[in-house]
């Protein structure tokens, strides 16, 4: 059966404060849980609650993003006549790229137009989650809401910066403030929003009328008084991911492992794009402990409270500890890493030492040799 | 349909007897290999670095899960506009329809196949060997030599020189005898199964072989020495890399632990030369505080809380703490629960063994093998389980 709703990742003008990892990519693709990057997870929750056709709004940086998405057969996302749609900035003049969503969604409204889905869900890609939409959609029809933001009650957001929902009783939200707001709340934004298409649309064109040009900022958060704006709240595992902190502490959460068997597995598997690596090989003198570990590396040495992407070489005598080491990484013999962030293929020769402090990683560039 | 310079024939419809409980409800080609793979990944892949894009793939023996392991190819790059990856069971035809009665028959049914693509060259391969060749360069010297046939050869142990189709070559390294499955072998020089024809040769030879109703319709057997008797022009190709028939439980299991040494003759991490197969969408695999592995292979999906030594653990399988698991094979999505002790032994899929069993024994000589779905239970009852 098909799904009525049209999935909208929108990547325009998404908060990022990930230092050098988003230098060459957006936040979208940051490699994250060892094999999967940020989008995986919005994506993979759309298609496994049967979503068929999802556009991503991309505005900047985004070879990754279409290297990683390519022609989305990896979600399943390559049909006939639906699938994976990836919308670069569509304007005549360079400064109008900087404008916002609304804009965006204004120049690619044909998108819109020519789906025959009655409802639409505009997400961000840095949320870790891993939802049903279908449920949400079932709780927004029986509201009878305008709109329905996803929020999760969340105390400790691990440096991750989002905006704070307030509701009354009935779950009518009735304040949203950014993230620098003094307004108190537990309850988190996921920056989730179901609506009506029609909605979305009559939005676009009233806001861009009045010269305002942001979804959420313009759009939703001025008419929270005039639309019934209602709260669904999720109960899994939320990661906010946007600031280096939030990525650290998040990545480190995936090693409870009440963590790591609800969000990669419920309610349905996180997909990603294949690489084909064989299985993780351990040899003779091989030390592991707390760790998750991805197809395709060679430990010979030891990794403690750590997460491996694919391809990784920890050689003789190396230790690496409460780190994240991305795609082909090599950690040369009898050298030391710990609380290090090490970006895809970073080279550490052999006996170097590398320390950072929990609050404060160490980072390495991408193909940086140490 | 456009021409094809060469066209890839492979066998995977075998039952694999010997394999046991382990090919009960599939064919051999299917059968879990290497953390990761099955059997048949190895020769799809081999067509996938050899620029073969046009592949019949012949079943017969429980297809089942064989057909939906393959789909349309897409992992090995086989879904293609032109030719790609077919599947082709017996059919029915105007004249009726029979199954394949050997190896030689099943591609003969599937003349018609080959023919759509006019091929020069037709390499007949089965799905029940693990190596990596490159094809094209056989083809090559196929080619050079002006070969009918061109027959791959591996020097093999002495010992085991009557498992194979044996064969003797002179210097110029044209065939001069061959026998399948000697009793006293007088070469060690074995044929692995990989063969190239110049396909109007072949196509007369499978016409002449269906015409004999004494024949057992099988290459090794008939159409080989039905070619050297002729004088066919047949040639060998001599295969220095790793290359090993898994057909029975031990050679199985040996060809698993073959991977682990330090370096391993079979380099699954040569970049240049990927094992593709599907991939099950797992997680990267967690190693507890309270795990130790060594020796290993683990993939994605694993939860490990136990000590794994010298073992092959495919994508999904628990380890429970305080469980040892030494020298062994454990299929995808098996389930070990606490303080078990599994020595040599092969667990299919999905089996599930229950806290403080004992499976096989330290110094056994044979490989003890669970099937799968099997629940296995502290006081060593047998159990079959219902598939969900």
């Amino acid at each position: 059966m098909n799904s009525s709703i049209l999935g909208v990742i929108n990547l325009i003008h998404e908060s990022d404060e990930m230092e050098s990892l988003t230098a060459s990519r957006c936040l979208a693709t940051v490699p994250f849980g060892a094999r999967f990057r940020l989008i995986d997870f919005t994506l993979s929750s759309m298609v496994n609650s049967g979503i068929n056709k999802v556009g991503v709004f991309a505005q900047t940086k985004y070879r990754s993003l279409m290297d990683h998405l390519g022609s989305g057969k990896h979600w399943d996302l390559h049909h006939r006549q639906s699938g994976l749609f990836i919308m670069p900035p569509v304007t005549d003049d360079v400064n109008e790229v900087r404008r916002g969503d609304l804009y965006h969604f204004y120049q690619h409204r044909d998108f819109f137009t020519r789906s025959t889905h009655d409802f639409v869900l505009v997400t961000r890609s840095h949320m870790i989650c891993n939802i049903d939409f279908e449920g949400v959609l079932a709780s927004h029809k029986a509201s009878g809401a305008d709109i329905t933001v996803i929020c999760k009650e969340e105390s400790a957001l691990f440096g991750g910066r989002a905006r704070k929902v307030q509701i009354d009783e009935k779950g009518r939200v009735t304040a949203m403030q950014d993230h620098f707001g003094r307004m108190e709340s537990d309850l988190v934004s996921m920056e989730m929003y179901l609506m009506r298409k029609e909605l979305l649309l009559e939005l676009v064109d009233t806001s861009l009328a009045q010269g305002q040009d942001h979804l959420v900022r313009h759009a939703i958060m001025s008419r929270v008084d005039k639309m019934r704006i209602q709260c669904y709240k999720y109960d899994g595992y939320l990661g906010v991911v946007n600031t280096l902190n939030s990525y650290y502490q998040n990545s480190m959460q995936l090693l409870r492992p009440d963590v790591w068997k609800s969000l990669f597995f419920e309610p349905g598997p996180i997909f990603t794009k294949v690489k084909d690596e064989p299985p993780a090989r351990y040899a003779e003198g091989a030390k592991t402990s707390n760790s998750i570990i991805a197809n395709g590396c060679i430990i010979e040495g030891t990794v403690i409270n750590s997460i491996l992407f694919r391809g990784v070489h920890v050689r003789k005598g190396a230790v690496v500890r409460n780190s994240i080491v991305m795609q082909n990484g090599i950690i040369g013999e009898n050298s030391t890493v710990n609380h290090a962030i090490l970006d895809k293929d970073v080279t550490v020769e052999r006996s170097r030492e590398l320390y950072g402090a929990e609050a404060s990683p160490f980072i390495a560039l991408k193909r940086k040799v140490i | 349909m456009g021409r094809k310079r060469m066209v890839a024939m492979l066998l995977a419809g075998g039952e694999g007897k010997r394999l046991g409980v382990l090919t009960k409800d599939l064919a051999k080609p299917a059968v879990h290999f290497g953390g990761k793979y099955r059997i048949i990944d190895f020769t799809l892949s081999n067509c996938a670095h050899s620029g073969i894009d046009t592949i019949g793939v012949l079943t017969q023996y429980q297809p089942l899960v064989l057909n939906a392991y393959l789909g349309i190819g897409s992992p090995w790059g086989l879904d293609r506009r032109d030719g790609g990856m077919a599947i082709l069971p017996p059919y029915v035809k105007s004249k009726g329809g029979m199954w394949y009665k050997g190896t030689a028959n099943a591609i003969y049914q599937n003349m018609g196949f080959i023919d759509q693509y006019d091929p020069d060259y037709v390499l007949v391969i089965s799905g029940d060997h693990i190596y990596k060749m490159d094809y094209d360069l056989m083809l090559r010297e196929h080619e050079e030599r002006g070969a009918d046939v061109t027959i791959a050869c591996i020097e093999v142990d002495w010992k085991e020189a009557s498992r194979f189709g044996i064969m003797h070559v002179n210097e110029e390294g044209a065939i001069t005898s061959f026998e399948e499955k000697p009793k006293v072998p007088t070469s060690n020089m074995a044929s692995m199964g990989v063969y190239i024809f110049s396909w109007p040769v072949l196509q007369q030879y499978l016409i002449r072989d269906e015409a004999n109703r004494h024949s057992g319709n099988d290459f090794g057997k008939d159409i080989i020495p039905a070619m050297l008797q002729d004088g066919v022009k047949l040639q060998s190709y001599t295969f220095n890399g790793y290359w090993k028939d898994v057909g029975t439980l031990e050679s199985l299991w040996e060809a698993n632990m073959d991977l682990l040494s330090e370096q391993p003759a079979l380099d699954l991490n040569d970049r240049n030369w990927r094992i593709y197969s599907v991939n099950p969408n797992r997680p990267a695999h967690y190693a507890a505080a309270t795990a130790e592995i060594v020796d290993s292979l683990v993939t994605e999906g694993c939860i490990v809380e136990g000590l794994v030594q010298r073992s092959v653990l495919f994508h999904g399988v628990q380890v429970g703490a305080g469980s040892e698991i030494r020298e062994s094979v454990i299929m995808p999505n098996v389930k070990i629960g606490k303080g078990v002790r599994i020595y040599k032994s092969i667990l299919g899929e999905g089996a599930i063994i229950g806290d403080g069993v004992v499976v096989g024994s330290p110094n056994s000589e044979s490989v003890t093998v669970i099937g799968s779905d099997e629940l296995v239970t502290a006081n060593h009852s047998l159990q079959e389980v219902e598939h969900s």
